[in-house]
């Protein structure tokens, strides 16, 4: 049984006259140990999707309206108070895209990750534990630090405590929501390093939500491209990016600046993306798509298995 | 943070020095002196006139004047008060004692209520309870003070249970000074109700909405993320962190609070230091006029000061700079 | 490529036209119903301030000797009408009592005093009254001196929200000058405006105010009292809108539209005026909508304490420092009058404001 099944999912903003619809049945599903990223533009609904894996999106204004969320075969969405705090910061841990910004201003950081060891290993809550967590996420001379104010430190730094803290608990899952968009690409990349490592050590699984393809490869054993709040394509990393299926997709690789390879204009995707508001009839990325057809308009595909492990919601996927 | 606060002292002083220096200038544009209504007496001659200006250097220009009045001020001394004929450096202490009184009270209260509430409202967000705080919180700052310190004494007059003014009633001198205590308390109750009025709706407004803007950070996402219970969440890390800014306007509130107690003070008679200006100004003793604004804005400064303090101690990236 | 460009035509025109800052912000403010509600308030008031003297049944200086502290004229039926009674006087200090059954009808449009209509029209016309002064219409009953409050506190009106509006738009002006000036130039313009608003904060504002006042004559004609108070409290409230003007305007000023304007070889001041200014409006517009009570109240305080608008013109304020003898007010609580009236518009302002400041606030939805 996968650690994670995200079935159907589908939430809602605004009034129930006129709803906005951030995401319209997604599904997906993370395996035990497993790495996956979710990969898609701003506003395509990603980051709610990761949120609501721990039911962390505010209901009001939101609204489930459909769809299950099974961790460990228990529907999050169905979960009582108590219950659900149990596995926040328990089974499933979270680290933000600012650390700055997530990490109490007021609070030293060795006391926020004592909070955390006390809530759920109660008996693991001693400065040498948070030592040990602050090692393992290649801090140095981290007795020293344990005092610290957020503010005293680097955005690397901070990124870093942030992983240990969401690491006390030991989680089976780890969503990581943009860890790294906020970071210098030095800094950057030793934060995928740290993760890669701490997979490797730890065996827990990874929910990477990024919008950059780059760091795909680096990590994720599975990726899901999203768009206008929908799974657009759904494939094994390698696979994915050597041969992406997708018209989306194909246009997501084509616009990363390659070095070397002489100089081309950068090519970019026309129009923007969809208003929550004003969906695109059938296809939703059909007034962007290079390879429209006469019934991408009037029919919404669905998203089919074209082979196996590879889903697709394009029927036209197999054009050149 | 010693750092900063010691900077923050000093620079206190210029704003006192020029504050004074501003006042005593407008002081000195003032048409007539105390003796200008002697000109009129047709028994004092005006080489008297002239001595007794000479006396109290009112016949020398204005930045001697201030100097003079500089030199004292700093001694402590504020020099003699003609139209109280007495000293004024006692007379403002008195004064000054009144009117920090009613500002510390009125402070305490307005802010232990406001805040509370404001909580509340802000945790509550759009409950019955929140509107109807937030609706009488804006009918309340539209009540203009003076028209609320105007009811308080007709409250007053209609009910019999509080005194029509003053600070102290008229036995006063005879009395225990356990009965002087709980006199003097019970004189003190409707002006700081009134003033306390008045500030409460701003703050309660301005900690809701500080709160709520506070419940929308990412850190209280994250704390949540934690597993941690919504009070936790709410009291232990969003609060601590929606208290700083209230500390910040601390210092406006301050300055709002000693102009309203200068209506209070002339309404509802309390002696304070707004009620001595006013009758300064009307007997034309200038020199007291400017001693007690100085005073008035030396209460406003320290207290402002006092706020910057409480900021620096809560406000970590401030305390460890 | 061809259907990629209609297709995106396709999409653009299935949406509506966007619509500028300015449409958004009018739109969010109308569907704000208490701001709409402050603002026809005062448009009311504003209206009714600025015919006084016709809806005003008397003139504000008018006494009537035979009725000192006489209480609000009850309005009654007669027939289908509104009538008022005859009252006669009774027993005792200024008791007065309605006689039944002798009533006389209010008409519209009743010949009554001479006036000036906006100033300088004459006109004899007012809004109602009965045409007989035996049957006098005091909605809101007479002072100590026999004059009728409800003109009175109309009269005041004229006063009290004028200086408002021109108050805020003397210092504000003032302070956007000087807070775009210190914020765009800096160095030791900027640090010289500072000190001077600083100084000016610091000395609480009725202190400063009442400073300001003591060095003209206290005896003075209202014309020029009336002018010296808004200048005194323009003179007090432009320093705290320098400030935040200055902050603005510091940011600004880092802006890339700035350093692309200036790198086109603009000036200057076409600069600040063109490209910093147009962007503090939302400020502007919310904090001078919620200053003006201030200015209402600073006349208020001033002529309560006697050194504003003197006898026997009529200021709100003024109305306000006979209903300081606690004999009177407790036997004739209509002196409050004006105190109400201050109480509405005031309240009228904030709601507005508030509204006005909710239109302009993007970060909400």
């Amino acid at each position: 049984m996968p650690l994670l099944e995200v079935k159907d999912l589908k939430l809602e903003f605004g009034t129930p006259q006129k709803p906005l619809r951030a995401v319209d049945g997604v599904s997906f599903s993370i395996n035990a140990g497993e790495t996956v990223c979710l990969v898609g533009e701003s506003g395509c609904g990603k980051s709610v999707t990761a949120l609501s894996i721990a039911r962390l999106v505010p209901t009001p204004p939101a609204r489930y309206v459909g769809g299950e969320i099974l961790l460990n075969g228990r529907d999050v969405l169905q979960m009582d108070k108590k219950e659900l705090r149990s596995i926040r910061g328990g089974a499933v841990s979270y680290i933000f895209q600012e650390p700055s910004a997530s990490l109490n201003p007021v609070f030293r950081i060795g006391n926020q990750i004592k909070e955390s060891l006390k809530l759920h290993r109660p008996e693991k809550a001693t400065d040498e534990e948070i030592v040990r967590l602050l090692k393992l996420v290649g801090i140095p001379a981290p007795e020293s630090r344990i005092r610290d104010y957020p503010h005293q430190m680097s955005g690397g730094m901070q990124q870093r405590v942030m992983i240990a803290m969401a690491l006390a608990s030991e989680p089976k899952l780890l969503v990581a929501d943009e860890p790294t968009t906020a970071l210098d690409v030095t800094i950057q990349a030793q934060i995928l390093d740290l993760l890669r490592d701490l997979k490797a050590r730890l065996g827990m699984s990874i929910l990477l939500i990024t919008h950059n393809l780059g760091i795909v490869g680096d990590l994720a054993e599975r990726v899901a491209v999203m768009y206008a709040g929908q799974v657009v394509e759904l494939a094994p990393a390698r696979a994915l990016l050597k041969r992406p299926l997708h018209p989306y997709t194909q246009a997501l690789m084509n616009s990363v600046p390659r070095l070397g390879g002489g100089a081309e204009r950068l090519s970019a995707i026309p129009g923007t993306v969809p208003n929550l508001g004003l969906m695109p009839a059938g296809c939703r990325f059909h007034p962007r798509c290079p390879k429209v057809q006469a019934d991408c308009s009037q029919k919404a595909p669905q998203l089919m298995e074209v082979e196996p492990g590879r889903w697709v919601r394009c029927p036209y996927w197999q054009s050149a | 943070m010693w750092k900063f606060l010691v900077k923050r002292l000093f620079h206190l002083i210029p704003i006192l020095l020029g504050v004074s220096l501003l006042t005593f200038l407008l002081m000195s544009l003032t048409p007539g002196d105390y003796y200008t209504h002697l000109s009129q007496n047709p028994q004092i001659t005006p080489e008297t006139l002239a001595k007794l200006r000479a006396e109290r250097h009112l016949d020398k220009a204005w930045y001697v004047r201030y100097f003079y009045w500089l030199k004292n001020a700093a001694k402590g001394d504020f020099g003699y008060s003609l139209a109280y004929k007495t000293s004024a450096s006692e007379l403002i202490a008195t004064r000054l004692y009144n009117t920090f009184l009613l500002s510390l009270f009125a402070t305490i209260l307005a802010w232990g209520i406001a805040v509370p509430l404001g909580i509340m409202a802000a945790v509550k967000k759009d409950s019955w309870a929140d509107r109807s705080c937030s609706f009488i919180a804006f009918v309340g700052l539209s009540v203009p003070e003076l028209l609320l310190a105007l009811l308080a004494l007709m409250f007053a007059a209609a009910t019999g249970w509080f005194p029509i003014g003053g600070a102290q009633g008229a036995l006063y001198d005879l009395m225990s000074p356990a009965e002087k205590f709980m006199n003097r308390a019970h004189h003190l109750v409707l002006p700081v109700c009134v003033l306390a009025a008045s500030e409460l709706a701003g703050i309660m407004r301005q900690m809701r909405s500080n709160l709520l803007d506070t419940l929308r950070a990412e850190f209280v996402t994250a704390a949540r993320a934690k597993g941690l219970a919504e009070g936790w969440v709410i009291y232990k890390h969003a609060l601590r962190n929606a208290i700083n800014p209230l500390l910040t306007i601390f210092g406006y509130s301050l300055a709002a609070l000693l102009s309203g107690a200068f209506i209070v003070e002339n309404v509802m008679a309390w002696p304070g230091l707004g009620r001595l200006t006013i009758e300064a100004l009307f007997a034309r003793d200038y020199e007291l006029v400017v001693a007690s604004v100085v005073m008035a804005t030396g209460l406003l400064v320290l207290g402002n000061f006092v706020a910057d303090m409480l900021l620096a101690w809560s406000d970590p990236r401030i305390r460890l700079e | 490529m061809e259907t990629e460009a209609v297709n995106l035509e396709a999409q653009q025109g299935a949406l509506p036209p966007p619509a500028s800052p300015w449409q958004l912000f009018c739109r969010r403010l109308l569907e704000h119903r208490i701001a709409v509600f402050g603002g026809l308030l005062l448009v009311f008031l504003y209206t009714i301030s600025l015919f006084a003297g016709f809806v005003a049944p008397y003139h504000f200086e008018r006494q009537d000797r035979d009725r000192f502290f006489h209480p609000p004229t009850k309005i009654q039926l007669k027939g289908f009408w509104l009538a008022v009674p005859r009252y006669e006087q009774k027993e005792g200090q200024f008791k007065y009592e309605p006689v039944a059954g002798d009533a006389k009808s209010i008409r519209l449009f009743v010949r009554g005093e001479k006036y000036k209509l906006l100033g300088f029209i004459p006109a004899s016309i007012h809004l109602f009254g009965t045409g007989d002064d035996s049957y006098p219409v005091y909605l809101l009953g007479t002072d100590q001196f026999g004059r009728d409050v409800f003109s009175r506190v109309l009269y005041g009106s004229q006063i009290s929200l004028s200086i408002g509006v021109i108050g805020i738009l003397l210092s504000f002006t003032i302070g956007i000058l000087m807070g775009g000036i210190s914020g765009y130039f800096g160095g030791h313009v900027d640090d010289g405006i500072m000190r001077i608003s600083e100084i000016i904060m610091s000395i609480p504002g009725l202190y400063l105010i009442i400073s300001l006042r003591a060095v003209f004559p206290a005896d003075l004609s209202s014309i020029q009292v009336y002018t010296i108070i808004i200048v005194i409290l323009s003179c007090i409230r432009w320093a705290g809108v320098a400030r935040v003007i200055r902050g603005m305007t510091l940011s600004l000023r880092e802006r890339q539209f700035v350093l692309a304007a200036r790198a086109m070889g603009m000036g200057h001041f076409r600069v600040i005026t063109r490209h910093v200014l147009p962007n503090t409006f939302s400020y502007v517009i919310v904090a001078a909508t919620l200053s003006i009570p201030y200015y209402i109240l600073g006349e208020v305080v001033l002529s309560f304490l006697g050194v504003g608008i003197q006898e026997p013109e009529a200021s709100w304020g003024n109305m306000l420092s006979a209903a300081q003898n606690t004999e009177y007010l407790q036997r004739h609580p209509w002196l409050l009058a004006p105190g109400a009236a201050i109480f509405i518009t005031v309240l009228a302002f904030n709601f507005l404001g508030d509204g006005l400041r909710d239109a302009a606030d993007t970060k909400s939805t």
